[in-house]
């Protein structure tokens, strides 16, 4: 597995101050998740999921150990590299959506685009093309407040495979949302893992979420516990 | 850059009330701008319409005493003056005592000569050189009163009455209308032989004298030469240049200029900062979305860019109907002032000085969030939904 690995990390650790206190967050941790992976990442609060998850999408830096995406070393790149290399390689899933609320679903989709030197008409071809793959391309027009957590949630995943990243992270992406909403957050995930290929990162705290995973992995007070299939 | 557009504008809409009433602020602040520059202008002067070679010759204790016509000869004498004219105010009214016109007995012959920027056709001009009683006007003083070439017109003066009837009603034909490059189209002139033949008061005295020198670096040299030449008579004189003696004739409004000027651009000032404050505040309040944003892909630069993009958006937009409106409203004013300030109106540079301050303040506002926004970590800006 560790061959034909997408992530690769190695001895990564991250501390916090807090004051005059050092947090120790994660402890020299060495991980590999392969390229298609569907992987949750599940643990109680403060172990270290989502700083693992940050780490691993580059919109934070480890204290030590190194970070390896598709063999590029993200842990040792200007910020503005980074920035270009997220905007490429990675979708970001929020647990709160984090959409634009002044901007239509459309224009939010579109979003990551901006950065690309693509016509207007083919950003909005690929942005109409990433809602019809949710199921939302009737609410294409419609702003966040008009739209149900659900289908909010929906849209964020729309934005975040937009470009075609080869990785996506998503963190507690149905924490938000009622079973039901979530089952259809899930089955989305899973068919983009299973149908696109993608590969998948996701911090729960749900056993059922959990499930729908490939592999699942506990962290406890930043180490890594056993790696289970789901 | 276009591509961002849709975003800077989306966001203006995100508080309506508060980007109508930040939009407000500018407006109001960019108007009263406009308004303390034309005020200024008007206050201190009328440079616009002062040329750089020419001098004017006055009585020294002021300018509402009068010269003997003689100077005029005299003047002309000294060395480097290339031509000099005589000029008399009027105080004209038009069938109304609101009706103010800035009116000048001129020596017509020369006044052409040493007003070159003053033109006329051929025929106007040969037409207003021949008739004693030939008066030019400026375009919007015959626009205002709806006067056309040929037209008699009776023009009253709070001055002068005339010898023959002691009324103070004195008919002018209008010769032509002026078409003057200094911005003065609110002004007439007609003879000054029409004046001195005609009227009662005083015979062969003349308001001042304007002179057009070869060299204007010569001009304090020249200045002096003229005043030294009446120097010790009854009537000694003051030379100055045009500009100066502008300012003179503005002064004459004490320091209610200066006054105004220092109140505007303190309320002016207050504005801005009131301004810049209400926008930063916004700006901050979005540090989850920039964080969002940042985790898209957007650089620090980019973030920046935009940041100060949607505060200029919003200082351009308030800056640019503020002065518009000010530009027309100092056009109406200048139309009532007429015969005090005949240019008054928003000068040009004031677009330039305009511009120059909504990017300023739009900097100002952008400045400090985008410096919290480059320090902003991305998990941090997270944590803030």
């Amino acid at each position: 597995m560790a061959d034909e690995s997408l992530v690769r990390l190695r001895g990564v650790a991250k501390d916090y101050k807090r004051g005059a206190e050092t947090v120790h967050v994660l402890h020299a941790l060495d991980l590999d998740i392969p390229k298609g992976d569907f992987l949750a990442l599940m643990g109680p609060s403060g172990s270290g999921k989502s700083t693992l998850l940050n780490l691993i999408g580059g919109i934070d830096r480890p204290t030590a150990g190194s970070i390896e995406i598709a063999g590029i070393r993200t842990d040792a790149m200007s910020d503005g590299d980074l920035g270009r290399w997220r905007a490429n390689h990675v979708g970001f899933v929020f647990q709160m959506y984090n959409l634009l609320p002044v901007l239509t679903a459309e224009r939010n989709v579109e979003l990551p685009l901006l950065l690309t030197k693509l016509p207007a008409a083919e950003r909005r071809k690929r942005a109409n093309a990433a809602l019809g793959l949710v199921g939302l391309s009737e609410r294409a027009q419609h702003k966040p407040r008009e739209l149900s957590g659900g289908q909010e949630q929906r849209v964020g995943i729309a934005r975040a495979i937009v470009s075609d990243p080869t990785l996506l992270l998503c963190d507690e992406p149905t924490g938000d949302l009622d079973r039901k909403s979530g089952d259809e957050i899930l089955d989305l995930l899973q068919a983009l893992n299973q149908q696109q290929g993608k590969t998948i990162i996701m911090v729960t705290h749900d056993p059922h979420a959990a499930a729908r995973a490939k592999h699942v992995l506990h962290l406890n007070k930043g180490q890594l516990g056993r790696e289970a299939a789901a | 850059m276009l591509k961002y557009l849709p975003l800077l504008w989306a966001n203006l809409g995100r508080k309506r009330l508060r980007t109508s009433l930040t939009l407000a602020s500018i407006i109001v602040a960019f108007l009263l701008f406009g308004l303390m520059q034309t005020l200024r202008v008007a206050m201190t002067g009328s440079p616009e319409l002062a040329g750089i070679d020419r001098l004017i010759t006055m009585h020294k204790t002021s300018f509402v005493q009068s010269l003997p016509l003689a100077y005029l000869n005299r003047v002309k004498g000294v060395d480097g003056i290339v031509v000099a004219t005589s000029q008399d105010w009027f105080g004209g009214i038009y069938q109304e005592d609101k009706n103010q016109i800035a009116a000048f007995a001129v020596e017509a012959p020369t006044f052409f000569e040493v007003y070159s920027e003053y033109q006329l056709t051929p025929e106007e001009k040969q037409t207003f050189l021949q008739d004693r009683t030939g008066v030019i006007v400026g375009p919007l003083l015959a626009e205002r009163f709806k006067w056309k070439v040929g037209d008699t017109i009776p023009l009253r003066s709070n001055i002068w009455t005339r010898k023959d009837d002691g009324g103070n009603v004195w008919p002018m034909k209008i010769a032509g209308i002026y078409q003057a490059s200094n911005g003065d189209n609110q002004s007439m002139y007609f003879h000054y032989d029409y004046l001195n033949e005609s009227r009662r008061e005083i015979r062969d005295m003349i308001g001042w004298v304007v002179v057009k020198v070869k060299d204007p670096d010569r001009s304090a040299d020249i200045a002096r030469a003229i005043d030294d030449l009446f120097r010790n008579s009854s009537t000694e004189t003051k030379t100055s240049t045009e500009k100066a003696f502008i300012q003179g004739f503005a002064n004459q409004m004490g320091n209610i200029g200066k006054l105004l000027t220092f109140v505007a651009a303190a309320v002016f000032f207050t504005m801005l900062l009131v301004t810049a404050n209400t926008m930063g505040q916004s700006i901050r309040e979005r540090f989850n979305e920039i964080g969002v944003m940042k985790t898209l892909g957007f650089s620090g630069a980019g973030v920046t860019f935009l940041i100060i993009a949607e505060a200029i958006l919003v200082t351009g937009l308030g800056g640019l109907i503020g002065l518009g409106l000010a530009a027309l409203a100092s056009k109406g004013i200048g139309a009532a002032v007429a015969q005090f300030f005949p240019v008054l109106g928003m000068p040009s540079a004031t677009w330039g000085i305009g511009v120059v301050l909504i990017l300023l303040l739009g900097g100002l506002a952008a400045a400090i969030p985008c410096a919290q926004a480059s320090r902003l970590k991305i998990v941090d800006a997270l944590r803030k939904s």
